[in-house]
């Protein structure tokens, strides 16, 4: 499981304490108002942010002092998520090698991941001659690639319309979710996370509530999130 | 959402690089200051040097932007066929190398010139390009452009809007718009120019020299070359740097021109516009003033090709490596640099600025002089030098693209662990190639031209083309200096010209 052991986190005088646990091989959504920090405890996570206090640890092994490409964890951000200036092919088997030096047998896998995301024959084009959606597939296709066994999703895909994110969500489920990942993700959008999430925390006042089950989560709202909800 | 910036790419090159800078900068000031011999003090001949340095600085800037401020105004407002030409071309003499256009302006001006020719045939009396005139003329032909390049940007600056809005209002344009924006952009190109005047070397050399028209930077030449006063010359190095540093401080506080600025071909809509003559007359005007020396540097230069002595090829080919060298080491530099960030960068980019071929020369002569015979290491010094004086240009067209790779794909490239030398393989060289090549082109064809620090330093083994050009001038081979300007010619802009379509040859972004 992943945990933030009494991570404290301070950005100019915002502060955010969180101290919970992730369970893994579960999808867990992060719910709260903008400015509320779900996206700096992603960072924090990830290892952008250094915190002011506290660790985070996988399967009890200390990440905090890691640098983000050396942790056991992918990410896929609200933009910028490929290359445009490399091919649908190298950005997605910069998952498998960052030097891009990659044998056969490594694009045999490429080409898998990205007959699993649906982009069979697009490996050569470059990310602008694709579309948004397509994008999205590609930067996931990558992530599947990776292997690394934890995947923070900073609102994703909030770029795409209500059908084409439903998609995508229902597309990280069958492949990322159905392959045991751990599955963080930031959004703002109830719908999100009562589409793929088995729990849900809400992330307001400076605090981060405990994950729990993502019905009881709507059908018994807090009363932060009861106001946030509306 | 603010994250801890990453650092991402090798931050080495860029400390290396500021390591170099300020050597060849302060350590070379240092060097001259600790050989000045001010307890001599400054002679009466040093005073009318330094007076003549800042007269001719001060008349030439002065006569650039008042001539800049109609052509700009007519540029601005005007739509015709040739104006992008014509704008492009406004950007020419800065790859131009100096002696080069001196040939130019010559064959127009000179003794024997077009002017002096037509002059004599109405009977009037002929003109001189020798002396406090003809450095004032070299001066407004290069700086001139300049100056309408940077008050173009300041009048396509003012919002089309406005404009709009003033024709409606029927409000005097030039009072409430233009008087405004001139007073903001005048006075930094103004600056701009008054310090490049000041720095210019090779211009005093070849049409200035003798008591009365004689600059600080020539006067080190002299002191160095032809007296071997090394006390003097350091003193001289010491004073002429102290006049740029306080020009170079003036430009800092009161602009951030950026003469390399794009979008120039727009014209502003105006509901105001009568006298299209008064226009178009500047316009061609200008044309010819820079047109005529390009050309005759063509008419004279074909026949001279076939006179040129073979020791000019040698030239040639020694200019061509040490623009490459030169080109390779600046652009390395700078994105160094641009990557690392940081405020110590911001002060090493603009220190070159301050800094004169010719002080950072007689630094570098005092400080190799004792150990090796600086005919020696007239090269690699002249490439660093080069490379140095170039990196300011150099930065200011990379930097905001390594900006924004940081900004846009840090993030990513540290997620995925394609960090160091793999991130500026893979992500920063692919998307930089367009700045990078620009900047190599600026800084080779900068390097190709140079006519300073090379005079300095080298012998006949070692000479570079513009130095070979300017010792057949020196002995009145006008012919074959006429072909090797030619060769100068070609050689700058073709450097430029590779560097930059190599940048952008499938550059797809």
């Amino acid at each position: 499981m992943l945990t933030c052991d009494k991570l404290l986190l301070t950005q100019d005088d915002f502060t955010l304490m969180a101290d919970i646990t992730f369970p893994a091989g579960k999808v867990t959504a992060l719910i709260g108002p903008s400015g509320a920090g779900k996206s700096t405890l992603l960072a924090a996570i990830t290892g952008f942010l250094a915190p002011a206090a506290g660790r985070v640890l996988w399967q009890g092994d200390d990440l905090t002092g890691l640098a983000p490409g050396a942790r056991p964890i992918s990410a896929i951000f609200q933009d910028n998520n490929l290359f445009p200036h490399l091919t649908i092919r190298q950005n997605v088997g910069l998952g498998l090698r960052p030097t891009l030096r990659l044998t056969r047998n490594e694009l045999t896998q490429v080409e898998h991941a990205l007959d699993a995301v649906g982009l069979s024959g697009l490996g050569s084009r470059k990310p602008g001659a694709l579309s948004g959606g397509q994008q999205s597939r590609a930067a996931l296709a990558r992530v599947l690639l990776a292997q690394r066994p934890v995947v923070l999703l900073d609102e994703p895909f909030a770029a795409l319309g209500p059908g084409l994110k439903d998609e995508m969500l229902d597309l990280v489920q069958a492949t990322l979710g159905a392959a045991g990942r751990t599955l963080l993700m930031v959004t703002h959008d109830p719908s999100d996370a009562k589409r793929i999430a088995d729990q849900a925390a809400f992330v307001g006042d400076g605090q981060v509530s405990a994950p729990i089950s993502t019905d009881v989560f709507f059908r018994d709202p807090s009363p932060a999130l009861a106001a946030y909800l509306g | 959402m603010a994250q801890r910036a990453v650092a991402i790419a090798p931050r080495w090159p860029g400390t290396a690089a500021a390591v170099l800078v300020l050597v060849l900068t302060i350590g070379t000031l240092a060097a001259v200051g600790w050989r000045a011999e001010w307890q001599r003090g400054l002679s009466p001949a040093d005073w009318v040097v330094i007076r003549f340095t800042l007269h001719q600085a001060l008349v030439s800037a002065m006569l650039s932007v008042v001539l800049a401020i109609p052509v700009a105004r007519a540029l601005a407002r005007r739509q015709f066929a040739g104006r992008k030409v014509l704008v492009t071309l406004l950007g020419a003499p800065f790859l131009l190398p100096v002696i080069v256009a001196v040939i130019g302006l010559i064959a127009v001006f000179g003794r024997n010139g077009v002017v002096n020719t037509g002059l004599t045939w109405l009977g009037l009396p002929t003109v001189t390009i020798y002396g406090f005139h003809g450095v004032v003329l070299a001066h407004v032909f290069f700086n001139l452009p300049l100056a309408i390049r940077l008050i173009l940007q300041g009048w396509l600056s003012i919002p089309a809007e406005r404009f709009r809005l003033a024709a409606s209002l029927n409000m005097p344009v030039g009072r409430l718009l233009e008087w405004p924006m001139l007073r903001n952009v005048v006075p930094g190109a103004f600056l701009v120019i008054f310090l490049i005047c000041l720095t210019s070397f090779a211009v005093a050399l070849t049409l200035g020299g003798g008591p009365r028209a004689t600059t600080v930077e020539l006067a080190i030449y002299q002191a160095l070359r032809f007296d071997f006063d090394l006390g003097r010359a350091a003193m001289l190095a010491a004073i002429q740097f102290g006049l740029c540093a306080v020009a170079a401080a003036l430009v800092w506080r009161v602009t951030s021109v950026d003469a390399l600025g794009a979008g120039l071909d727009r014209v502003v809509q105006r509901w105001d516009l009568r006298w299209p003559l008064m226009d178009y007359l500047m316009i061609a005007l200008v044309a010819v003033f820079l047109l005529m020396p390009l050309a005759m540097i063509i008419w004279r230069g074909v026949p001279g090709l076939a006179l040129m002595p073979a020791s000019i090829w040698a030239a040639a080919g020694r200019s061509v490596i040490v623009a490459a060298c030169s080109a390779l080491l600046c652009v390395t530099m700078a994105l160094g640099l641009a990557l690392r960030g940081g405020s110590l960068i911001a002060v090493v980019g603009v220190l070159p600025l301050a800094a004169s071929g010719l002080v950072v020369g007689t630094g570098a002569f005092l400080l190799v002089y004792p150990v090796i015979n600086p005919a020696r290491l007239a090269l690699p010094i002249t490439i660093l030098v080069n490379a140095t004086l170039a990196l300011p240009f150099a930065l200011r067209a990379i930097a905001p693209s390594a900006t924004a790779i940081q900004r846009d794909f840090a993030r990513l490239g540290a997620s995925l662990g394609l960090t160091g030398w793999a991130f500026v393989r893979i992500v920063v060289l692919p998307r930089i190639r367009r700045p990078l090549g620009f900047g190599a082109g600026l800084a080779a064809a900068l390097s190709m031209g140079d006519l300073g620090v090379i005079a300095l330093f080298a012998g006949e083994a070692e000479q570079t083309l513009p130095l070979a050009m300017f010792r057949l001038m020196g002995a009145f081979r006008m012919e074959a200096a006429a072909g090797a300007a030619l060769l100068l010619l070609v050689l700058s802009f073709a450097a430029f010209w590779l560097c930059d379509q190599g940048g952008r040859a499938d550059a797809d972004l």
